[in-house]
């Protein structure tokens, strides 16, 4: 019974469930040799689709419809001209950063625009963004492919303590995204709005307001985790955030945020981050191909909601 | 009595028991329907009208109990609605996407064939016509289009109109909610028709006059059992209130003589370009009185969104807006009780745009005790609550504020008696201390509670009020166009 | 003459689709003839059929982010199967719009969001698209090749095929008994289950409708490129989706409009080719094709206020 209660309140349970189910029969069908090695991927790997994620779940929070596509485009663009700033300098690194934060703002101020202005929805605002960011990072990157600065490719590439050092900076900004959840007034206006937008307007919420910040929150972490990938790769590359455009909505959901809107939670991000991941490499594996390979991610997804998703209507 | 027993059961429930958790919503209770009467259907919120009706409409399979229709024990809605038992709900549940025609094929699912557009817009407009004679409702429009007199109006008829056999019983769950006094005189003449043709109406309302002058007969319930079951004419508006439990308490009239200190705290210029200019002063109550639906709520939201920035978060709020419509603009379902109490003042409660949750359950704990909601702990949902604690809970959120001037979009509507007292006498209090209320009611009794009234026609102020002025016949002249047949 | 708002909602989707044909035949007069129209709208039978399935998901308040490999399959099934045993390919796509219906039912009975579901069911159909054709390949149905580039008197086959998915539809969704209670489920699905229909039933078959018209969209795909590849028509999933909000179709309250889906996809069809006709770099293809969107919505914008302030007048 109370465990029962403990499940339907904390809902991220099941997504780490499945993940460390995941993580032992991979482990067990290498015969436990690749253990490290396997963990250390998984974090490195997931700690990219938890920053998107986090991004994400915020726009997703604020209720049904809003949800971010431009997410893809904005990390490709801001990986390439983060790496074409810097150009190699060890000395521009914090430059390059400052400047992928400004063009997440940018992007997300252009988003809300395009939202408020010509009254559309989210989804399709975001998309002709999308497009559009597409473009100027398409005549930006030429084909040409710029190596990150030396001591920034180190940093994205080592770890401390066993942990890769891109993992602990995910992980400080999911705790900074936790606090301002649960801790902050703004975290109670984002839930406010995804329960209800009018009422949260009656209540003395400024809704357009919290509502540009979320958008412009959630293209900066996507232009932080660009930066972050481009160092991470070796430089940026024009398909590099194609697979984040799902991967982002997937492990919000399969985390345990209702996409109804007003309820969200962080430790489920990593979670499903982490189980997207180990999911692909215990297929790999198994040695699969491709198609399977698709199918049963697609399967595993469409399980996992279905057996964490009977939540909703528990109450 | 011995008239009645002679004729057909419609439907009969007998020894219901419904339990939610550990509430008790239904602790035995009976109720007989036969053809050709209209029983009226009182009791507070709470005491069990919503669920008896759910059961008669088989919406809900009663845990104890027999429940039979013309004498045949069935459950489901679907036996429900082939033994002729039809439901117009609180809350409207008509498509809003639909036309009006479109909704009736939904609700009839006699009318198939390649005519069935025909044949529906025609059902409607009958009944319509039978129900509200001169009516402008226009059955090729669509829903959203309608006003929600309307679609109460549209509603109403869909839930009597029969093609190959017309409805045995009507369940009317406060069908005049949105009704002007016309309309609503309208629809009884109609229920008095239709029970003398053998119909059966179960009829739900607030308003006490309804019940008494249409049903033939009354039932009282409480805490989910009948408490009385006579003829409407034994019941006179104070036997019912106190069968119901609530001692009618004495009107005071504590009306303050408001001393105008100053300039006014709220103005707005005559709106549409005529009639009177809307001001407030300090420590008044102001109502917003008139037929509804003719700007009232319309006037609340120009006051209160001018004054509220959407985009920059306002360090000290000086106006708080009580809803109406709970579902629509009021509760946030997923929360608990403290956090719907504590959205509007989190200013005042943070450090550093960080909740202090010290602060909150402090908040939450004094209001809890000061308007009395019923829980047993302020971190249950917010849904867990009856209507009229819900209700209280929007009241607190607004008075927890600092704001000076708290706007009321008919809060009461729904509401029993009980707690409309209590939340009164808060109210006046509040006034007291310098807080300006601006309250639309459809009451009279609330109405006649405030300082000053403006009356509202036709989207604009058609009259201002003062102090004894304040009487039914005069809101009501003011209502109603000179020379108007109405 | 009175006009119901449905069909002020249509005036405007159809304005943008006039004023764009008319930049394009203002820049490039030789398109104003029988090949000009037909290389123009080429492509839109199969994103007109995709915008219609996706608006019958999206009439029930669901959304259906697999649609684009969904299509992929039927086209790669189509290549294949559907060409060399079609008792076979019939049959498998008979088990596919089966498969909608299911979805559609769990969707329902579980109370999950659609959009997770179908995001999971994207990735299956691209897996079984790439076990079927792992490489581009394959060989159009001969009848399929033949009905795409058949060439009718006066009218291209797209416009003509085209309106005719207007009319079906528009009579399946506004007029019959079915669409009026499909709508109802998206408008307000308890109320229909208290009149005593079966939102289950009802969802289930919409669904299956949608996957019908997805299928019928996928063979039209392999009609018009003779071949098919297991990413051919990934991006139908946005378009079909943009196609019909550009129709004035709406994500939520089952407000959709089939003729407006219709030409939201002939809209976006049209607003590729103009870009051909401009000559711009591939570089900004995709930009410009973005522009395009907003400066349609934009459009639909101002004409929507101008329609509301008549109404107040």
């Amino acid at each position: 019974m109370s465990l029962n209660r403990l499940l339907i309140a904390k809902p991220w349970i099941w997504s780490f469930a499945a993940t460390i189910t995941v993580w032992i029969v991979t482990v067990l069908f290498t015969g436990g040799a690749s253990s490290f090695g396997l963990s250390q991927a998984a974090l490195t790997f997931a700690a990219f689709s938890v920053v998107v994620g986090i991004g994400q779940m915020f726009v997703i929070t604020l209720g049904p419809g809003n949800i971010d596509l431009s997410v893809p485009a904005t990390m490709t663009l801001s990986g390439t001209l983060a790496l074409k700033l810097m150009d190699v300098q060890d000395g521009m690194i914090v430059v390059g950063l400052l400047a992928s934060i400004g063009i997440g703002l940018i992007i997300g101020i252009g988003n809300y625009v395009l939202i408020k202005a010509l009254r559309i929805p989210p989804i399709i605002a975001t998309l002709s963004m999308s497009f559009i960011v597409q473009s100027v990072a398409i005549w930006s990157n030429r084909g040409l492919r710029i190596k990150p600065p030396e001591t920034l490719a180190s940093f994205a590439t080592s770890s401390l303590f066993g942990i890769p050092n891109v993992a602990l900076v995910a992980l400080i900004l999911s705790i900074i995204a936790w606090v301002l959840l649960e801790k902050s007034i703004y975290g109670r206006w984002i839930s406010a709005i995804g329960q209800s937008t009018f009422a949260a307007r009656m209540a003395g919420i400024p809704v357009d307001g919290t509502r540009l910040v979320t958008y412009m929150l959630c293209a900066v972490l996507a232009s932080v985790c660009g930066y972050l990938l481009a160092s991470f790769s070796g430089g940026a590359a024009l398909n590099m955030g194609s697979e984040y455009l799902l991967m982002s909505i997937a492990v919000v959901v399969i985390g345990g945020t209702a996409v109804a809107g007003g309820n969200s939670n962080i430790p489920g991000i990593w979670g499903a981050s982490l189980f997207m991941f180990l999911v692909v490499s215990m297929l790999n594996t198994y040695g699969f191909g491709a198609g399977f390979r698709l199918i049963l991610t697609g399967l595993i997804i469409i399980a996992v909601i279905l057996l964490a998703g009977g939540r909703q209507s528990l109450r | 009595m011995t008239k009645t027993l002679k004729r057909e059961e419609v439907v009969a429930a007998r020894g219901v028991r419904v339990t939610f958790g550990a509430v008790k919503a239904l602790d035995g209770a009976d109720l007989v329907i036969h053809a050709g009467e209209c029983i009226g259907l009182v009791g507070h919120n709470g005491a069990g009208k919503s669920t008896i009706v759910n059961v008669i409409n088989g919406g809900l399979t009663p845990h104890d109990g027999s429940l039979t229709y013309s004498g045949r024990e069935i459950h489901g809605i679907s036996a429900a609605r082939a033994n002729g038992v039809r439901c117009v709900f609180q809350e409207l549940s008509l498509c809003p996407n639909l036309t009006v025609g479109e909704n009736a094929r939904i609700m009839h699912a006699e009318l198939k064939g390649w005519t069935w557009r025909n044949r529906a817009l025609s059902l409607v407009e009958t009944q319509l016509k039978d129900i509200f004679p001169g009516h402008s409702i226009d059955c090729d429009s669509t829903v959203d289009d309608l006003s929600i007199a309307e679609r109460q109006m549209v509603e109403i008829a869909i839930s009597f109109a029969g093609i190959d056999k017309r409805p045995k019983l009507v369940i009317l769950d406060e069908p005049t909610s949105s009704l002007d006094a016309g309309l609503a005189a309208q629809l009884m003449a109609y229920i008095r028709k239709f029970v003398g043709e053998g119909g059966s109406v179960l009829l739900i309302s607030h308003i006490l006059g309804e019940i008494l002058s249409t049903s033939d007969r009354i039932v009282v319930m409480k805490d989910g059992r009948v408490v009385a079951d006579r003829a409407a004419s034994e019941f006179s508006t104070r036997s019912l209130v106190e069968a119901m439990g609530n001692v009618v308490r004495e009107q005071e009239f504590s009306r303050s003589v408001a001393a105008r200190a100053g300039d006014a705290v709220l103005s707005m210029p005559p709106r549409r370009g005529h009639g009177l200019a809307f001001q407030a002063w300090r420590g008044e109550m102001i109502g917003l009185a008139g037929l509804g639906g003719h700007g009232q709520t319309e006037a609340l939201l120009d006051l209160y969104l001018d004054r509220n920035s959407n985009w920059w978060p306002k360090r000290q709020r000086e106006i708080a807006f009580v809803a109406g419509d709970r579902g629509l603009n009021g509760t946030f379902p997923l929360w608990s009780i403290l956090k719907n109490l504590s959205i509007a003042s989190l200013g005042q409660l943070a450090t550093n745009r960080m909740v202090d949750r010290a602060r909150e359950e402090t908040l939450g704990a004094g209001w809890k005790q000061r308007i009395e909601i019923r829980t047993p702990n302020m971190e249950n949902r917010i849904l867990s609550l009856s209507g009229g604690n819900q209700q209280k809970v929007l009241f607190a959120r607004a008075l927890a504020t600092t704001a000076s001037t708290v706007l009321m979009d008919d809060p009461m509507r729904g509401v029993d008696i009980g707690t409309k007292q209590e939340v009164y006498e808060i109210l006046r209090s509040e006034a007291a201390n310098g807080r300006t209320f601006i309250w639309y009611s459809t009451e009279m009794d609330e109405i006649r509670l405030c300082d000053r009234v403006y009356v509202f026609r036709d989207g604009a102020i058609a009259a201002e009020l003062v102090g004894e002025e304040i009487t039914e016949k005069n809101v009501l002249a003011a209502s109603f166009h000179e020379g108007d047949a109405a | 003459m009175k006009l119901s708002s449905g069909t002020i909602r249509l005036i405007i989707p159809a304005a943008s689709l006039v004023l764009l044909l008319a930049a394009v035949f203002y820049m490039q007069p030789r398109a104003m003839s029988y090949t000009g129209l037909n290389l123009l709208f080429n492509l839109a039978v199969p994103i007109a059929l995709a915008t219609i399935a996706q608006m019958l998901i999206m009439s029930v308040n669901d959304l259906d982010l697999s649609m684009g490999t969904f299509v992929s399959f039927c086209a790669c099934v189509s290549a294949t199967f559907l060409q060399s045993s079609p008792a076979l390919g019939i049959l498998i796509f008979l088990g596919a719009i089966a498969t909608y219906a299911l979805i559609g039912v769990v969707i329902y009975v579980r109370d999950l969001p659609s959009i997770v579901v179908t995001l999971g069911m994207s990735f299956v159909w691209g897996g079984i698209a790439v076990l079927i054709l792992p490489s581009p390949g394959g060989t159009a149905p001969t009848w399929a090749r033949w009905l795409m580039t058949a060439k009718p008197p006066l009218v291209p086959m797209a416009i003509v095929a085209s309106i005719l998915i207007a009319a079906v539809t528009h009579y399946i969704v506004m007029r019959s008994s079915f669409g009026v209670l499909m709508r109802g489920v998206g408008g307000n699905d308890r109320s229909v289950e208290r009149a005593g229909w079966s939102v289950l039933g009802l969802r289930a078959a919409t669904y299956a409708l949608a996957g019908f018209f997805a299928v019928l969209a996928g063979i039209a795909l392999v009609g018009l490129t003779t071949s098919a590849d297991a990413n051919i028509a990934l991006r139908y999933t946005l378009l079909s989706i943009a196609g019909v909000i550009l129709g004035g179709g709406q994500f939520v309250g089952g407000k959709v409009s089939p003729i407006g889906a219709v030409i939201g996809a002939l809209t976006l069809t049209l607003a590729g080719s103009f870009l051909s006709f401009m000559r711009i770099s591939p570089d900004w293809q995709i930009g410009a094709q973005g522009a395009i969107l907003i400066v349609v919505l934009a459009l639909r914008l101002a004409l929507n206020r101008l329609e509301k302030r008549e109404k107040s007048q």
